[in-house]
């Protein structure tokens, strides 16, 4: 039987793989990735807790989530695209222009 | 009739203005002749209001509006012209147009000639707020703010630098505001305490209201209540031991001596007593109030000797300004509360016109005031010399000019009160003002020539400047006469004014005019034999003379202003500077310096973190989550913190 706790440790796991991408990755497509993965991790586990409350608030919440991480995808490979237009790469290692 | 006090009140503020908008640029004559215009329109509607009071009687009274209102306590500009503040009006306003006029030609060649009227002006209006206001508190504004005025104008000079104090006793112009205004901090510290004694007890500022709940108090209250009040009077009209601020106030242009250390805010503290004569003719304070009639003889007496010997035309008068306050004391201590503004009106008048008369005799001598410099004056600036030799026999008291009726009416006083230590100081303090104004007289304008070898030319003053003094000289002359009407006048305020002198005293009377009137011109007479004669008896320096004792003690000012050096003056300096290096330095600087350094180390170190890698802004970023996340787990583990807690 699968339970609420499958679908957390699920999420936590998406989760954690979304952060380490976050962390290791150096082409900032691949960041976007990750932080979808996040979102996405978060939608399982609000859509899971709103299933076993029986309260539908939670999986409204994951359609907004769903709602922003589009656009948010969306306004952000529109910004990647300008970026590569400009400095011919995406990797975070040659973007650094503002050392302090 | 209202609107006249608002005429009498703002004028001269409307002038103040007027003359800083044009602070900054070249002399503009206009700018002085506006502001002297003002001051008239102000000085015409005192006097129709002091007509108004003198033919119908009616005190005005009104309340312009809510100044201060915060839970019970409730204090509005509101105004008073009764017979007391109208005579102020009336003597500021005039004296102060005649002085403005006069500095339109006096201040001729200052590059700085609006600002001063612009000074001027804001001065007279603070004046005329503290002599209006029906409360205590609107007169601690004028207070302060004649005290302000009064910074600025001795401080006019503020360029000029220190000098030593053996060259010059008052050290610079700014030494000397600085002084002035200190001094007269310390004692207005007496009056505001004595404001709140009385507002703590009475539970109002208003004068009437206040007056009115006396009789309730305890005498430890009102005893209180009028030392402190004095100790105010006492900084601001320059009693001892606060006097020696206002000789060295001398350092400022002299028409501001003028007016507001001969006319009129040297008065103020007279007026204050004046004003508040219900508090002082109570029986509970009779021991105050001859403490301050003998206070006021030994300031008379006191001035008057160390005036013998200075050698500064302008301190000799401001000397001679301090004695003639001790007079008004005197009257005000013993209950003569009439006597003493009559007094103060008279003084005002012909102090005025010996001070703008010097004023002349600076000009021409180009600032120097060295008597000895001087001497036989008389025939380059024959306009000056009446003025002033007509000023002195005013100041001197001899009949029929107006220092003979009000002075003789304080010697009488004292007389009268059975006082007689005090009546003999007065009487020879009036035999010494007689020597040294007419030593001053004669220095300066008779006896051998001794500029000319010195390279002085003088000339005289522009006529309309001399044409300018003369009000001053008609009313030094005529004052005296109104003396009776006067005191029918004032007499309507009520009975705590209202001062007879005995049967007794009364018979007495012209034997003792008489007397005064022989001493005085007897010194005189004597002045003219040391000082006024020339070739073969002419006066010489006596070098020798001036080593002894007690000229050496006159001339130094009995030591008071070296005492203060030595004992205030430095070892608070020394102090200041221990409070400074070791307390302000080590303690509070360093803990606000640290706190800032510490700052400063933790950007400084941290500043690597700034590579400008977004990877790397976002691993600090999941550090700091991380660590957000540790918190939360452990306060919600041992049950800190949330919401429900």
């Amino acid at each position: 039987m699968i339970g609420l706790s499958h679908y957390l440790i699920l999420s936590a796991i998406l989760f954690s793989i979304g952060l380490v991408g976050i962390l290791r990755r150096r082409n900032i497509l691949m960041l976007l990735f990750a932080t979808e993965i996040m979102l996405n991790a978060t939608n399982i586990a609000f859509v899971a807790i709103s299933d076993n409350y029986g309260d539908l608030t939670g999986q409204m919440f994951a359609f907004y989530i769903i709602a922003i991480a589009a656009s948010e995808v969306a306004v952000g490979l529109g910004l990647l695209i300008v970026l590569y237009k400009r400095h011919g790469s995406l990797d975070l290692d040659d973007l650094a222009s503002m050392r302090g | 009739m209202e609107s006249l006090v608002y005429v009498a009140l703002f004028a001269p503020f409307v002038g103040s203005l007027f003359a800083s908008l044009f602070g900054m640029s070249e002399r503009q004559i206009f700018v002085g002749v506006v502001a002297s215009l003002l001051l008239f329109i102000s000085f015409l509607a005192s006097a129709l209001l002091a007509a108004n009071l003198y033919i119908t009687g009616d005190v005005i009274h009104i309340t312009m509006m809510d100044w201060i209102s915060a839970g019970d306590f409730n204090v509005a500009f509101g105004f008073v012209v009764d017979q007391i503040s109208v005579t102020m009006m009336t003597v500021v306003t005039l004296v102060s147009t005649i002085v403005h006029i006069y500095a339109i030609g006096y201040m001729d060649h200052d590059k700085s000639f609006n600002r001063f009227f612009s000074y001027l002006s804001a001065f007279v209006f603070s004046m005329m707020i503290l002599v209006m206001s029906d409360n205590f508190l609107g007169l601690f504004i004028g207070w302060e703010g004649v005290g302000v005025c009064s910074w600025l104008l001795v401080g006019f000079w503020y360029h000029k630098p220190d000098q030593d104090r053996k060259d010059n006793p008052s050290i610079s112009p700014s030494w000397a505001a600085n002084e002035a205004f200190i001094m007269n901090r310390i004692a207005d510290l007496g009056m505001l305490v004595g404001i709140f004694i009385l507002y703590w007890n009475t539970g109002s500022l208003q004068y009437d209201e206040v007056f009115a709940k006396l009789p309730e108090l305890s005498e430890s209250v009102l005893v209180g209540a009028a030392i402190a009040l004095f100790i105010g009077a006492m900084g601001k009209s320059a009693q001892f031991p606060l006097h020696t601020w206002l000789t060295d106030a001398m350092e400022g242009p002299t028409p501001v001596s003028a007016l507001i250390h001969a006319a009129t805010m040297v008065t103020a503290g007279v007026f204050l007593v004046v004003r508040s004569n219900p508090l002082y003719s109570m029986e509970e304070v009779a021991g105050v109030s001859m403490f301050i009639a003998s206070l006021g003889t030994f300031v008379a007496f006191y001035a008057a000797s160390m005036a013998l010997v200075e050698r500064d035309l302008k301190r000799i008068i401001a000397y001679s300004t301090l004695s003639q306050l001790g007079y008004m004391f005197a009257a005000a201590g013993l209950g003569a509360y009439w006597i003493a503004l009559f007094h103060l009106a008279a003084h005002a008048f012909f102090k005025a016109l010996l001070f703008l008369g010097g004023g002349n005799v600076m000009h021409a001598m180009h600032d120097e005031l060295d008597l000895f410099k001087m001497g036989d004056l008389r025939k380059k600036m024959r306009g000056t010399w009446l003025y002033m030799g007509f000023a002195s026999i005013a100041l001197v008291g001899l009949p029929p000019l107006a220092g003979f009726w009000s002075k003789d009416a304080i010697i009488e006083t004292a007389f009268n009160e059975h006082t007689y230590i005090l009546w003999i100081m007065l009487v020879i303090t009036a035999g010494m003002t007689a020597f040294y104004s007419f030593r001053q007289v004669f220095l300066s304008f008779h006896g051998e020539d001794r500029h000319t070898a010195l390279g002085f030319h003088p000339h005289e003053m522009y006529k309309f400047v001399l044409a300018a003094m003369f009000p001053l000289a008609v009313l030094a002359l005529i004052t005296g006469w109104f003396m009776s009407s006067y005191k029918e006048f004032i007499y309507k305020i009520g009975e705590s004014v209202q001062y007879e002198m005995s049967d007794h005293t009364h018979h007495l009377a012209i034997y003792l005019a008489l007397m005064v009137i022989f001493i005085v011109l007897s010194s005189i007479t004597f002045a003219y034999f040391k000082y006024a004669r020339t070739g073969e008896k002419a006066w010489k320096r006596d070098e020798e003379k001036e080593q002894g004792f007690f000229y050496k003690l006159l001339i130094n000012q009995y030591y008071v202003p070296k005492f203060y050096e030595e004992f205030i003056t430095k070892p608070y300096a020394m102090i200041s500077e221990v409070f400074w290096t070791k307390i302000d330095l080590k303690i509070v600087d360093a803990t606000v310096d640290n706190i800032a350094k510490f700052f400063y180390a933790t950007g400084d170190k941290t500043r690597s973190m700034q590579t400008g890698n977004l990877s790397n802004y976002l691993n600090w970023m999941a550090v700091g989550a991380m660590i957000l996340l540790g918190v939360a787990a452990i306060s919600a583990m041992i049950g800190l913190g949330g919401i429900d807690g």
